[in-house]
């Protein structure tokens, strides 16, 4: 694959998805949303997405079916932690079952 | 203030650095105050209070504030200046890091004082010396001409590198004394300094991440193309000063087509054409060293004095080109790199090491807090340098001059 120097002196980049690396690599733990319990997945309207607020990597979209981009998401459990519903589960990557 | 026809002035250190960052038109400075360097910033202050200088003044609470202003400023495109001294620098450590790794042209004039503790105000070089490893160019000025000129000849040098520089003047040695200055006119400094154009231009209309978390190896943005890792930025720093050796003799060369004035680029030598005995120092106690080597000439030895200007870049190839007919350096440190020697010295030799010369060089730290540094105590330790050289005795042990332990 052809290669383009960045030319830069130090260190630059623009902001955009996936700058600062593939931080998915990271995750020991996946968060899983269950549509039961999710507050507008289980209304079908806009409401709530708090994880979407809360995610630091902005890997949660903010939409109906809410989805995590498990691309980015390291796995910090922060959306766990604040989903009022209780809809997160954090499922350790050895026991996840789906991808 | 005295003013004669040809715009000589009778001024201080200090105040011959705040007309130097005004010449260069600066647009920005922040600073704190610390003696010996407060009179700089002061004046700085009164002349952009008094419209005289076209800048933004920013007052802050402490050192590490004031290069942090430097920074954001320079950054966005402003020709930023700061000043300080001893644990002043000490608190801008990490921000000289900084500066240097996001590649930031900034002028910071070191009005030299000894670190604490204990408290002590008076002068040596242990500041700026301790700072050497940042990535900052380091000139050192023997009088207060060269202090006006090194900091404009600086905005040139760093600008074109994109390496920000250090203008070192020893403390109340240089920054309190009253001498004659020429002080060039602003069009001829217009000409010779052209506005700043930083090398990234942080704009909303194109947002940036700038100097960013940036891992071990070269990785591939979100667009695709390749970008240095932290290794490869450090090795550009690194080029960018073993380069910029080249640009201070040229801009030195230029300072001197323009304002007839020029320092020798790196270093200067005093009678040192058929000198076998070589002095080196640096700074003010360089000019102490030529008296020193007038006397050793009268007392019959082929004295000459070798000083340096710039410390970092250290200009290897000029040092061994300056001693090649040696027979024994007497090197005299204003610091002390605790738990070896004076920090010239081992540069001195490590630049020696590997070529043909073999010669003993003897190191002697002085006036260290201040201790007053005589010419003749200088030519009286080289002539003890000599005769333990003449008997043929091992390598002499560093020796601290005046000390009375």
């Amino acid at each position: 694959m052809h290669t383009i120097d960045c030319g830069h002196i130090s260190s630059v980049s623009s902001p955009s998805i996936g700058e600062a690396g593939r931080t998915g690599d990271w995750r020991d733990s996946t968060p899983v949303i269950d549509p039961q319990k999710c507050i507008p997945m289980k209304r079908n309207k806009p409401s709530c997405f708090l994880c979407w607020l809360y995610c630091p990597e902005a890997a949660i979209n903010r939409g109906i079916p809410v989805e995590i981009d498990l691309e980015y998401c390291k796995g910090c459990g922060i959306c766990a932690e604040e989903c009022p519903a209780g809809a997160i589960t954090l499922v350790e990557e050895s026991n996840l079952t789906i991808r | 203030m005295k003013k004669t026809a040809n715009n000589t002035q009778i001024i201080t250190g200090n105040y011959a650095v705040a007309l130097a960052a005004k010449l260069s038109r600066v647009q920005v400075v922040a600073a704190y105050p610390i003696t010996p360097q407060s009179p700089a910033t002061e004046t700085l202050s009164q002349f952009v209070e008094k419209g005289e200088l076209d800048a933004e003044y920013v007052r802050v609470e402490s050192e590490h504030s004031a290069l942090a202003v430097c920074i954001a400023a320079s950054t966005v495109g402003a020709r930023t200046f700061t000043a300080t001294s001893a644990n002043g620098l000490a608190y801008m450590c990490e921000q000289l890091h900084w500066a240097a790794g996001a590649r930031l042209p900034i002028v910071l004039a070191c009005a030299n004082r000894a670190m604490g503790a204990p408290w002590n105000v008076l002068n040596d070089q242990q500041d700026s010396i301790s700072q050497r490893d940042t990535g900052w160019i380091q000139i050192y000025a023997r009088n207060s001409q060269e202090i006006l000129d090194s900091i404009i000849q600086a905005y040139r040098i760093a600008e074109k590198l994109y390496v920000p520089a250090m203008v070192c003047y020893d403390g109340y040695i240089l920054s309190h004394t009253v001498m004659p200055v020429e002080v060039p006119r602003q069009e001829q400094v217009d000409r010779f300094l052209p506005p700043y154009k930083p090398h990234t231009v942080l704009d909303p209309s194109t947002p940036q991440n700038l100097n960013l978390v940036t891992l071990a190896n070269p990785r591939r943005d979100a667009r695709g193309v390749m970008c240095h890792g932290y290794m490869e930025l450090r090795y550009l720093l690194q080029e960018a000063l073993e380069n910029s050796l080249e640009t201070v003799v040229e801009v030195d060369r230029e300072f001197g087509d323009v304002f007839g004035r020029s320092y020798g680029g790196t270093h200067w030598g005093y009678r040192l054409e058929d000198a076998t005995l070589i002095l080196m120092a640096m700074g003010s106690v360089a000019t102490e060293a030529t008296v020193a080597v007038d006397q050793l000439r009268q007392r019959g030895h082929r004295a000459g004095l070798l000083a340096l200007r710039v410390y970092r870049p250290f200009p290897k190839q000029d040092v061994i080109s300056a001693t090649k007919r040696a027979e024994l350096i007497v090197v005299f440190d204003k610091n002390i790199s605790y738990g070896y020697e004076g920090a010239t010295c081992s540069d001195l030799k490590a630049a020696l090491y590997g070529n043909s010369i073999q010669v003993p060089v003897h190191n002697y730290i002085v006036g260290l807090g201040g201790r007053d540094v005589k010419a003749r105590e200088l030519a009286d330790a080289a002539e003890r340098s000599l005769r333990w050289a003449e008997e043929g005795r091992p390598q002499k042990e560093v020796e601290w001059l005046n000390c009375h332990i």
